[in-house]
């Protein structure tokens, strides 16, 4: 995988951002505040970390990447697309009549490994991915991201008793931690911290970054936290990060920008690249 | 689970008496695992209910114990699946189906991975341990769910066959048994072919159209029909989907009556299933469904349960006769 620095990274959330705005404004549906949260943690995974392309997608040792919580799927299309698994055009189509992009993730869409979308399931098919790669003594690691919110599910749960009782040392889990669901905060809906000793609790090597910054991201993803144990990064994010109305606002779960409110979005985010680009001259 | 009569018509019939399914079951995917490294078992604390502790004993590579959570079960059976394992995950029918519905039909099946699902003592297999313990509601839950084949072995071959054939299979299957012995219901040279009802014996007079474990009842009532001079017909519609209209429509238009048989609620299974073909094709003829009735079931072992509601030689003579005569019942 080619070199990518920070700076160049943070150049391509922007502009996924727009694109991810631009989708959800397009297909006047989507899942707006975890995209813009998650955005950053799939550009370092997509770009810097996991070891699938286009042309491996069908190897048996690429690594795997399962998106539990799917609903934030606009802004993985967004960084597939990027990545060259479909043209960025197709990012109209999502949740148009009879097209394949639908408003969470399906095997239908190259790239993707598992239809998720109801929560709480992605960890429990990531144990078995790992698995299958211990029997199979197969280099690949395996991936999940995991909203805060969905933490509540009990399966996830099992899954973690799970992944520390058979030592997957190939498996890590990421927590998009903004703190925020559907209907408020974590803490009012059902509280669930503190993440990091529960995690550890079950048995995991847990790792604690900033969400958003580029060299934490990749230290912690590089490599697993400890040999024998399963790796738990619990990701500070902002939900609606990149726009400033978006940011920390829980009604933006799921709220479809007007067409005021996607200019003005975009025009932030134009300004920040614009800012960025002066930086980088 | 068979009267002294039904004991008897067995043996004039050279019905022998086989294992359980549940033992058929155990031994067919061990030697199939043993030929095949790919092909996994998942357990939730199931090994032993499962008849897989010497599958474990001989395999202890190619079996996944995931303790008491049978949605990990079927999430860990689908990632495996995903990754080119042929993983067959296996629990009671019970909770595999209740409790994991969401992971069966996003996980499995909408996923679409080569993952087959093991319901063991399904049914009323768990008699008197309750409802909680009864799965009467699977048929009717999963075949409401796109890509997923579902079979209901009625005896050890058609459970060894549709093993055999799962392995093979590169979609989802689901196949629910019991775990009390069974008569060997086939001749040696019976063909089984996923989605194909086994005529077990022609007649015009009526049919029965039983799957799983309810079959034999089926086959007795018949021959004690036979007696009478009565000449049915007994299917054996292993494979609940796809179903095999083609089989159940000329049954419909060939014979005076029919009458189904499950051991599962009477909503949403075999029954209605054949009821649906019959109806939309345009095939009118004295029709029944027998099943476990929408009440509270009664207490009692599998065989009480089966007794009670009618799933006996005698309980479907009787029904087959009453539907055939002048003044229909009900």
């Amino acid at each position: 995988m080619s070199k990518i620095t920070d700076h160049e990274l943070e150049l391509k959330s922007v502009r996924l951002r727009k694109k991810t705005l631009e989708a959800i404004f397009e297909a006047g549906a989507g899942h707006t505040g975890g995209g813009l949260s998650c955005m950053d943690i799939l550009n370092v995974l997509y770009n810097r970390i996991l070891r699938v392309s286009p042309e491996t997608i069908s190897d048996p040792n690429r690594d795997r990447y399962v998106q539990s919580k799917g609903h934030s799927v606009e802004a993985l299309y967004a960084v597939l697309a990027d990545r060259g698994f479909f043209p960025e055009s197709e990012l109209k189509s999502i949740c148009r009549y009879q097209s394949p992009f639908v408003g969470h993730p399906t095997r239908h869409i190259p790239g993707i490994e598992m239809n998720t979308g109801a929560l709480g399931h992605g960890l429990p098919i990531g144990v078995g991915m790992a698995i299958a790669g211990k029997m199979n003594n197969a280099p690949y690691r395996v991936f999940t991201l995991l909203g805060d919110g969905e933490l509540a599910e009990g399966s996830n749960w099992e899954a973690a008793m799970a992944a520390a009782h058979y030592d997957l040392d190939n498996l890590t889990a990421i927590i998009d931690h903004n703190t925020l669901q559907i209907s408020g905060h974590t803490h009012d809906v059902m509280s669930n911290e503190p993440l990091d000793e529960k995690w550890r609790a079950f048995g995991w090597a847990v790792k604690t970054v900033n969400g958003h910054d580029f060299t934490e991201l990749t230290d912690a993803l590089s490599k697993p936290a400890a040999a024998g144990k399963p790796t738990c990064i619990i990701a500070n994010t902002v939900k609606g990060r990149g726009v400033s109305f978006m940011e920390n606002t829980a009604k933006w779960h799921h709220g479809v920008p007007s067409e005021a409110e996607l200019k003005q979005a975009l025009s932030e985010l134009d300004a920040a690249e614009a800012k960025l680009k002066e930086v980088a001259r | 689970m068979f009267t002294p009569a039904a004991k008897a018509m067995a043996e004039k019939l050279g019905l022998k008496m086989g294992r359980a399914n549940l033992d058929e079951f155990a031994a067919a995917l061990q030697e199939l695992a043993k030929a095949n490294p790919n092909i996994i078992a998942v357990t939730s604390d199931s090994r032993g209910s499962g008849k897989l502790a010497p599958f474990g004993q001989a395999l202890p590579k190619q079996l996944v114990e995931v303790g008491i959570a049978e949605q990990n079960l079927v999430g860990i059976t689908a990632g495996l699946a995903a990754c080119g394992k042929k993983s067959f995950g296996v629990s009671p029918a019970c909770f595999l189906t209740a409790r994991s519905l969401e992971q069966i039909k996003n996980d499995v099946c909408y996923s679409d991975v080569p993952a087959t699902l093991v319901g063991i003592s399904a049914g009323v297999s768990y008699g008197a341990l309750g409802s909680t313990h009864h799965s009467l509601h699977d048929l009717a839950t999963l075949r409401a769910i796109n890509n997923l084949t579902i079979i209901v072995p009625a005896d050890n071959f058609e459970t060894r066959e549709a093993i055999r054939a799962a392995a093979k299979a590169v979609h989802p299957f689901f196949i629910r048994f019991g775990k009390a012995a069974t008569y060997d219901l086939h001749r040696p040279e019976t063909k089984f072919a996923v989605g194909q009802a086994i005529t077990l014996r022609d007649g015009k007079d009526f049919a029965f159209i039983g799957t799983g474990e309810t079959v034999v009842h089926c086959l007795l009532a018949a021959a004690q029909l036979a007696e009478r001079g009565l000449n049915g017909r007994v299917l054996s519609l292993h494979t609940v989907k796809p179903l095999d209209a083609e089989t159940i429509l000329k049954a419909g238009r060939e014979c005076k009556a029919i009458i189904t048989v499950e051991e599962h609620s009477v909503h949403g299974g075999l029954g209605e299933a054949c009821a649906a073909a019959l109806l939309q094709a345009g095939v009118s003829v004295p029709f029944r469904i027998v099943g476990i009735p929408d009440e509270d079931t009664v207490t009692g072992t599998q065989a009480d349960i089966f007794r009670h509601y009618g799933i006996s030689m005698e309980g479907l003579a009787t029904l087959a006769t009453k539907l055939m005569s002048p003044i229909r019942p009900m």
